[in-house]
């Protein structure tokens, strides 16, 4: 059984036709071609397949297409266009962050969504915002100053 | 900073470079270096009238644009930016404004020159680059100045050049290398082009920012799993879960009842759904009944893989270095032994294993991330039965490798599957289940040392390797008289000064378990057997482990310098809480010291924390200082999270882990503050990409030795022996 | 524990051996006699009203197949009463061909392994006679007269007719043969004793057959028939005794059955199910799941998938009647489910470790959130689940040890299996956190329940 959806993401609609059940993942990179969203592990283990659902971070490996409905979309091609996803990617640079970068668009998608809600987040916060996105090259010690960084706003 | 050292071409890498300017003309580069998704199919680039080529690695168009094609391949090492730095450091471009390409398949112009063919493994981007890069820059700066001052009539000697521009100080004359592309290329290289002192370097040393990283924080960056092509389909597969089994029956009509499902392919050790999309093709392989004769190896277990190890340990194994008398004074008693043991491990790269293949009668084009590119093209060639000029192949920037790119499994995979489908578009993709339970694995490897003490320092020392040689498979040239230079890599040349020094290898292949090259390969094993054994050693010489490791260390100051350096930027000595520790370990691992101390603590049921790691280095000219530290960072990280974490377990002929869930990874709310502090050296470079890998966890281990007593000689971390549950393994 | 067990027997000398063998089967015979004198009621005594003979009874057949079935063929109508009485997920190894056999029970005293039900004449029941099947089934007598353990539910299956019995036996026939010998159960003394097992059977599941209650709706009695003949709640859902035997004095007020919690599924409001609607009560069985009740896991999981969700309509309906008529009784669990969590890590389960807290926001969040609702699905929803708010964590502990990872008829499940790579004492700090910030009251479960746990799940 296949369905039609209107997706907005990143401000812009999008009607696809797919099963409902197909989560937002593979709309995202197989139907509409946004591959900055990332497939790492299908189970909500690492995070790499993070977008922003009006605002809130997801897991979109496993958001049936069919549970987005008129929500906002917004994916790593999109979060620079938000004041917390511009801090983050300057800052992501200022400390050379990245490594292999395959995390890093769930990693950044993360910690916007952590700044649009807690502007100034202490470790604790940054654990708990972060611990769900895996990073095989190691790059954390640099995501948690990068997000104080970002925070801060001296990155720009 | 001290005096550089081995600045000159040694003879072969010369040959090799010669070889690689003679040819001088530059392919049909056909990947941009992933600015934009590829969305339709290559054409071959515009190629700009009259660049001046004067190497595979250096174009220059009229219009003053300079392109380096980069011979190794960026899996978030730094190696572009480092491979970039060095080209225009010797070049003097304009840094701000060069622009990067892959290198295509071509083993003649891009081949690694420890390896022969195209591979970047092995730490060795740098090291095996370094005077190759600096030769090409030099030559094509010392073209540009010849046929600028041929043009003011003014001798070469006399002209300078800075960020894209031949200067005559003197007339103040000055031209863009874009405007000097015609008469340069009219010239010919010059055999032995000056090199920059290392004091005058501009580039080389700093910690520029990386050319990879922007279009990596907003999705652009083009990985081989986004390759999007017209009329692509997208397959997911299921090899054999054995290996050697083969498809005994499939039952195909439930995978074709999903909607999106084009058609399933059965091969005789895998098969494939093929689908609009992943979603269809992974719900299509989750339908399909699939009945698989398991064959020859469909009892393997675990356990009969460590019987079968302990066994070849017992023999003797091929001498790999010898020096004095180890045997005899091991025989005149009081031998201290031990044997270490460890685990296979999965890569588990952030991207799954993928490859998108076009097959077509005549032709085959190949759109991958890969360590050897020119393997890929020469694996899938012979397959399809295709001269190897017929099999086009894209590289991507790489999701991460680890070794696991090192493999061409994943081409063949897909091109076996596009055989069922010429004509089309294919990207087949791995699921994450089907990348950790088809991996080809670091192998298990058992280490039996012993030694005795004289005077609190080592007087005899015998080691033996015993494990699969990877080697042996995958560089057959290189396996010589029963050795495998990689598996006895770290043992041979350890930095202790021991009189009496003995080492042995065993080939010993692990039935049914596929084995591979790991980030830190070789030495992981060895420097984690022998800096634990360090530390029994020491406690047994009733001696600090730092001040036991330095009494032997009097013939490599480098190694030296980093354990003072790093014992006293880790408070070594310092108070601890109860069932805290500290562990130190030292390694001259690929070709850089590094001495690094681990701070952990233990709890009463075992469980372990990571309290603070610091970490000297020592890894001669640093080009991207900063990169240096990243990759210390992350190679540590990676190693920890393998001596907590990682072990990969067999049963019934089949890998029983999965997934995240099961093969785990330390998140970032694990993870200690890490300081890696880079001494200044003027050495040429050393390997950094997989040193902190195998720093980590003998560290760890001694560091939980120091916090419990209880010396662990098997990986990972057995967290039921640290409670007290069970007896420790000897 | 069962080599314990063994070496504390081996460890007698041989008079003592025999002095033990004899004071064992003393006790065992001793407590049979006892439990029998008291006398456990039937499975549907609790409801007043005469007991007809099936013959008897005015009302529609309560046995069968459900109406749009009446005219399908004896193969089908057998594939239905298969499903309704979920022969295939006991008779199903892990990964293997369905009913071929091969699931092992872990009992506090051994193992033992259920058996290959295709049509493979040597290891299946390709031989078995129609009166050797129907002795298996109704009254737990094997092929070669040996007793079957109650891990099969002949207790209950004794309440199912020859002629739905047979249908099954039909289906089965139907089946590729699959060669699939049963391993060897490996039970302590004097548990491994089968002719013992005839005494049991013939003290606790005496067969009766199905008796209507002809004071009863139709729907009633076929809710009856359906839950006590072909589903079997009670073997999981109603405590057994000292002796084994279900006691139904409690019936269906909950208990621990291969290491998972079944939950009290009677009408009291507090602990049990009294305050659930029929349409929570219906979308449980045929989804796994109700809005703001938590999602079907572990057994009662596959039970869904396998078995209700499979059902015609009606007989949901009826078996619903059923359940809602047992009288309430209540447990020792909070009387009041835990609204949703803070959705601030900050608030919320302030008694809880630090390493538990460090595992959720790692493994869990990602789907469960601070708050507890579902992020990506509502199956993933733990407010309201009875699971967080059992301060025993026992459910808790099992999902997170095993998973769950199904196609269910509610969506798609997908909770990793953590067992594998996380410590006893991890998936104890993590069990204590879940039920500290989402259940009424914290459990307090150590590494050593969690290694109970898991060995009670087979694990």
């Amino acid at each position: 059984m296949q369905d039609t959806f209107r997706l907005r993401i990143n401000g812009e609609v999008h009607a696809v036709t797919v099963p409902p059940d197909m989560p937002l993942l593979w709309v995202l990179r197989d139907v509409i071609g946004l591959t900055g969203t990332k497939f790492g592990c299908g189970i909500a283990q690492c995070g790499a397949c993070t977008v922003h659902v009006d605002g809130r971070p997801v897991r979109s490996c496993l958001l049936p297409t069919s549970a987005v409905g008129e929500q906002a979309v917004t994916t790593i091609e999109g979060i620079g266009e938000t004041k917390e996803g511009a801090r983050v990617q300057m800052a992501w640079l200022a400390l050379e962050v990245i490594q292999c970068g395959y995390c890093q668009s769930g990693q950044i998608m993360s910690a916007a969504a952590l700044l649009a809600q807690t502007p100034a987040p202490d470790d604790a916060d940054i654990d708990a915002a972060m611990a769900g996105n895996i990073c095989r090259c190691g790059t954390y010690l640099r995501i948690r100053a990068a997000i104080k960084l970002a925070a801060s706003g001296d990155a720009a | 900073m001290p005096a550089v050292e081995n600045l000159s071409l040694n003879p072969t890498r010369r040959g090799l470079l010669a070889g690689a300017l003679a040819g001088g003309f530059v392919l049909a580069f056909r990947v941009p270096a992933g600015a934009q998704p590829e969305s339709e199919p290559d054409q071959p680039a515009d190629e700009p009238a009259g660049p001046f080529a004067p190497n595979a690695f250096i174009r220059i168009d009229p219009a003053g644009r300079t392109t380096l094609t980069m011979p190794q391949v960026e899996m978030g090492q730094g190696i572009y930016t480092a491979v970039a730095m060095i080209l225009a450091e010797e070049l003097d471009a304009d840094f701000a404004s060069v622009a990067l390409e892959h290198a295509p398949p071509n083993d003649r112009l891009y081949a690694n020159p420890t390896f022969g063919i195209q591979v970047t493994g092995n730490s060795n981007s740098v090291r095996a680059f370094w005077m190759p890069l600096r030769a090409a820059g030099a030559a094509a700066r010392a073209m540009l100045v010849e046929a600028a001052a041929t043009q003011w009539g003014v001798d070469p000697a006399s002209c300078a050049t800075a960020s894209g521009e031949v200067v005559h100080a003197e007339s103040g004359k000055r031209l863009a290398y874009g405007a000097l592309v015609g008469a340069a290329s009219a010239l010919s290289p010059p055999a032995d082009p000056p090199l920059k002192d290392p004091k005058d370097f501009r580039l080389v040393g700093k910690s520029l920012k990386r050319f990879d990283t922007p279009d990596k924080t907003n999705g652009k960056t083009v990985y081989g799993i986004d390759a999007m092509l017209p009329g692509m389909k997208i397959a997911t597969v299921a090899h054999s879960p054995v290996v050697g089994g083969k498809v005994a029956h499939v039952d195909e009509a439930a995978a074709m009842a999903v909607p999106g499902v084009r058609r399933v392919v059965v091969l005789d050790d895998l098969v494939a759904v093929v689908g609009d999309h992943m979603w269809a093709a992974k719900t299509g392989l989750a339908a399909l009944a699939v009945a698989w004769n398991d064959g020859p190896n469909a009892s393997v277990s675990s356990q009969d893989v460590w019987t079968a190890l302990r066994e070849a340990s017992a023999h003797e194994g091929a001498v790999a270095k010898s020096v004095g008398d180890a045997d005899g004074m091991l025989k005149k008693g009081g031998a201290i032994e031990a044997a270490y043991e460890m685990p296979f491990l999965a890569h588990a790269p952030m991207e799954p294993l993928n490859c998108t293949v076009r097959l077509t009668p005549e032709s085959c084009e190949i759109w991958i991330g890969t360590q050897v590119i020119s393997r890929v093209q020469k694996t899938v060639a012979d397959l399809v039965g295709l001269p190897q000029d017929k099999v086009v192949v894209h590289n991507h920037y790489i999701g991460g490798g680890f070794g696991r790119r090192l493999e061409p499994d994943m081409a063949l995979t897909a091109a076996r599957v596009a055989q069922a489908m010429i004509g089309e578009t294919v990207k087949v993709v791995w699921t994450r289940e089907e990348d950790i339970r088809h991996d080809v694995y670091r192998p298990v490897y058992r280490d039996t040392v012993a030694a005795t003490l004289s005077k609190g320092k080592i007087a005899a020392l015998k080691y033996k390797v015993t494990g699969s040689s990877i080697i042996a498979r995958w560089l057959p040239p290189a396996f010589q008289k029963g050795i495998d230079i990689d598996a006895i890599d770290c043992a041979v040349d350890m930095p202790y000064d021991v009189p009496n020094f003995h080492v042995e290898y065993v080939r010993a292949e692990p039935q049914g378990v596929p084995t591979g090259f790991w980030r830190g390969v070789g030495p992981n094993n060895n420097v984690f057997a022998i800096e634990s054994f360090m530390d029994e050693l020491a406690r047994k010489a009733g001696k600090d482990p730092v001040a036991f490791r330095r009494d032997m260390l009097d013939k490599e100051p480098r190694a030296k310098a980093a354990l003072d350096l790093a014992a006293e930027k880790s408070g070594w000595g310092g108070a601890l809480p109860r069932r805290a520790g500290r562990g130190v370990c030292v390694q001259p691992a690929f070709g850089s010291f590094i001495a690094t101390v681990v701070e952990a603590e233990v709890d009463t049921s075992g469980e372990v924390r990571l309290r603070r790691v610091t970490c000297a280095v020592d890894t001669g000219i640093a080009v991207n200082p900063d990169t240096v530290v990243a990759q210390l960072e992350g190679g540590l990280i990676f190693g920890l999270t393998a001596a907590l974490y990682g072990e990969i377990t067999i049963r019934d002929g089949r890998v029983e882990q999965s997934n995240f869930n099961d093969y785990r990874m330390l998140r970032i709310n694990e993870v200690p503050p890490i300081e890696v502090h880079v001494i200044a050296s003027g050495a040429a470079p050393g390997g950094i990409g997989e040193t902190g890998t195998t720093a980590g966890p003998p560290a760890l281990r001694n560091a939980i030795y120091a916090a419990t007593g209880i010396p662990l000689r098997r990986m990972p971390v057995d967290r039921e022996v640290l409670a007290g549950k069970k007896e420790a393994w000897r | 524990m069962m080599r314990s067990a063994v070496s504390w027997f081996e460890r007698l000398g041989r008079t003592r051996q025999i002095l033990a063998i004899a004071g064992a089967a003393a006790l065992v015979v001793l407590l049979a006699a006892a439990a029998w004198l008291v006398g456990v009621p039937g499975a549907m005594d609790f409801a007043d009203g005469r007991k007809v003979a099936l013959a008897d009874y005015p009302g529609a057949d309560p046995t069968g197949v459900p109406a749009a079935l009446a005219g399908a063929g004896l193969v089908e109508r057998g594939e239905y009463l298969a499903r309704a009485a979920d022969c295939v997920v006991c008779h199903t190894g892990p990964g293997g061909v369905p009913y071929a056999g091969g699931f092992a029970f872990t009992l506090p005293f051994g193992t033992i392994y259920s058996t290959n039900i295709t049509p493979d004449e040597e290891t299946g029941i390709g031989q078995y006679t129609d009166a050797q099947f129907l002795a298996a089934v109704q009254r737990g007598v094997g092929r070669h007269g040996e007793g079957l353990y109650p891990a099969m539910p002949y207790t209950s299956y004794g309440y199912m007719t020859d002629a739905d019995i047979l249908a099954i036996k039909a289906y089965l026939l139907t089946l590729e043969p699959v060669r699939a010998p049963s391993p060897e159960a490996r039970l302590a003394f004097p548990f491994n004793q089968r002719w013992l097992m005839h005494v049991w059977s013939a003290m606790f599941a005496p067969h009766k057959g199905f008796m209507p209650n002809a004071e009863k709706s139709a729907e009633w009695n076929r809710g009856a028939y359906l839950a006590e003949a072909l589903a079997h709640c009670g073997e999981c859902h109603t405590p057994r005794n000292l002796v084994f035997a279900i006691d139904n004095r409690a019936k269906f007020k909950g208990a621990v059955a291969a290491g998972w919690r079944a939950y009290n599924i009677t009408q009291d409001r507090k602990t049990g199910i009294g305050d659930w609607s029929e349409a929570d009560l219906l979308s449980y069985l045929s989804t796994g799941h109700a809005p703001g009740r938590g999602t079907a896991s572990g057994p009662m999981g596959e039970a869904i998938d396998e078995s209700f969700s499979l059902l015609a309509p009606e007989d949901r309906r009826a078996l619903v009647a059923y359940v809602r008529s047992v009288p309430a009784k209540s447990s020792a669990l909070p009387a009041s489910l835990a609204p949703a969590a803070p959705a601030s890590h900050r608030l919320g389960a302030e008694t809880a470790d630090a390493l538990g807290k460090t595992l959720f926001e790692g493994a869990c969040v990602s789907c469960h959130a601070w708050t507890g609702e579902g992020t990506l699905s509502p199956l993933a929803t733990l407010t309201g689940a009875r699971a967080v708010n059992d301060p025993s964590a026992i459910n808790v502990v099992q999902a997170i040890v095993s998973g769950d990872h199904r196609a269910a008829a509610g969506g798609i499940i997908s909770m990793p299996a953590f067992g594998g790579a996380y410590s006893d004492t991890e998936i104890a700090a993590l069990a204590n956190y879940v039920t500290a910030r989402f259940g009424a009251a914290p459990s307090r479960v150590t590494e050593k329940d969690v290694a109970s746990l898991r060995r009670q799940a087979g694990g």
